[in-house]
């Protein structure tokens, strides 16, 4: 990847009716961040290119009819943006339950209980219960690797795991099969994970998780400490090679 | 005034929540002064009274018993309140759920079963064919997730619904803490 060049370009906008300044070429995301400005996110991991999966992200722009995605959306000039609307937090309660609904994810029994993306968001933005009937479906654990373990039932459909793998360890292990509700995080071309051979053990995956899908293996309840702080310093060391 | 009427409801759960209840320690003295406790399993009433206040019930809703037990005290009391995961989200009963309920019998009863091999076919309560959270099956006025909640939530509950208030406990706990 080459380097990018640095603009300098500065663009005003309003964010909740603040004016904000920022760069051209930098997400609404990156802006109400550096502004303190709180915006919930999953799939969004810095340092991995912004996906627009999960939709928490939403935000209101003047003049649009369509919520757009705050991690994806540019800031350009005289924009209007809304980022906690009721309607916004309705929406984000409900994608929360959704995805509560869909899996099992049993809390008390997940080894990310208490360090849990998907947990906290929960706490955040009010879901005491879950108003969609549970699927209940039943779902793989793959356990065949060595060091880790893959659990579907926890899995969110982030695909930081994908892209970690992709784009910083250069892998590729990870991709997705099938169509909607029936979409599958695989290995290479759908191995058990313990039989891939271009997974380097790296566990970037591990860290990349939000949730409990991806964790090491001999840890219990309670006992997956995650950490992703590396992601932003291996990027930018990628994108400043000579 | 007469004091409020509390009953408290064990189903499907592992009477965690009852024992976090429990460590609301010296608070319990002023608790047993303001309300009533008129059913459940810390008191003697077989009967569940007609004009119940408030019912906390713990655990999920796995058998026609407990469904039977959660429809009467619907309509026998005015404020539901689930409490814990189990009642909550279905939480680890729920976890039979992608299992059919003879696959269960068998993997419990006969498959890992030292002696006795054979599932109990008499004197117990039938399984639903799912375990599910309360408001699933009835209205519930609030909810009190954690597994179990922390008696610092379970607190905060009680206060809020004594002074008339439905509690919003997102600040005490979560699902699994």
């Amino acid at each position: 990847m080459a380097a990018t060049p640095v603009s300098t370009e500065v663009v005003t906008l309003k964010l909740n009716d603040r004016d904000v300044s920022a760069t051209r070429g930098q997400t609404i995301l990156e802006v109400a961040r550096e502004q303190g400005m709180e915006i919930p996110t999953l799939c969004f991991l810095e340092g991995l290119t912004p996906w627009g999966a999960c939709r928490l992200c939403m935000i209101e722009l003047k003049g649009s009819p369509k919520l757009l995605p705050a991690c994806t959306t540019k800031a350009a000039e005289g924009m209007e943006i809304v980022l906690d609307s009721d309607r916004l937090k309705k929406y984000r309660k409900m994608i929360l339950e959704l995805l509560f609904a869909e899996r099992n994810h049993v809390c008390a029994v997940c080894v990310s209980n208490g360090r849990c993306e998907l947990q906290d968001l929960a706490q955040k933005n009010g879901v005491t219960h879950v108003r969609f009937p549970y699927r209940y479906a039943k779902y793989e654990v793959d356990s065949t690797h060595d060091l880790f373990r893959l659990d579907h039932n926890r899995c969110i459909m982030c695909t930081r795991c994908v892209r970690v793998c992709h784009e910083i360890e250069g892998a590729h292990v990870w991709d997705l099969k099938g169509r909607g509700i029936e979409t599958e995080v695989v290995a290479d071309n759908n191995l058990p994970w313990g039989q891939s051979e271009s997974c380097t053990r790296c566990g970037k995956c591990i860290h990349a998780c939000p949730v409990g899908a991806l964790v090491e293996k001999t840890t219990a309840v309670n006992e997956m400490k995650k950490r992703s702080g590396f992601l932003p310093y291996l990027t930018t060391m990628r994108e400043n090679r000579p | 005034m007469s004091k409020p009427k509390i009953a408290t409801c064990w189903l499907d759960g592992c009477s965690g929540c009852h024992m976090s209840f429990l460590d609301m320690d010296e608070f319990l003295v002023e608790f047993a002064q303001k309300v009533d406790v008129v059913w459940g399993p810390t008191v003697d009433p077989k009967e569940y009274p007609k004009d119940v206040d408030v019912c906390i019930i713990e655990g999920a809703v796995s058998s026609d018993e407990d469904l039977h037990k959660l429809e009467m005290i619907r309509s026998r009391t005015k404020i539901l309140v689930s409490l814990g995961d189990c009642a909550v989200t279905g939480n680890v009963p729920g976890m039979r759920n992608a299992l059919k309920v003879p696959q269960l019998f068998e993997r419990a009863y006969v498959e890992n079963a030292a002696v006795n091999k054979r599932a109990p076919n008499w004197g117990v309560p039938k399984h639903l064919p799912t375990a599910r959270p309360l408001h699933e099956h009835v209205k519930i006025d609030a909810w009190i997730p954690g597994c179990p909640p922390p008696a610092k939530a379970i607190h905060f509950a009680v206060t809020e619904l004594l002074a008339g208030r439905i509690p919003d406990s997102t600040e005490y706990t979560r699902f699994g803490k």
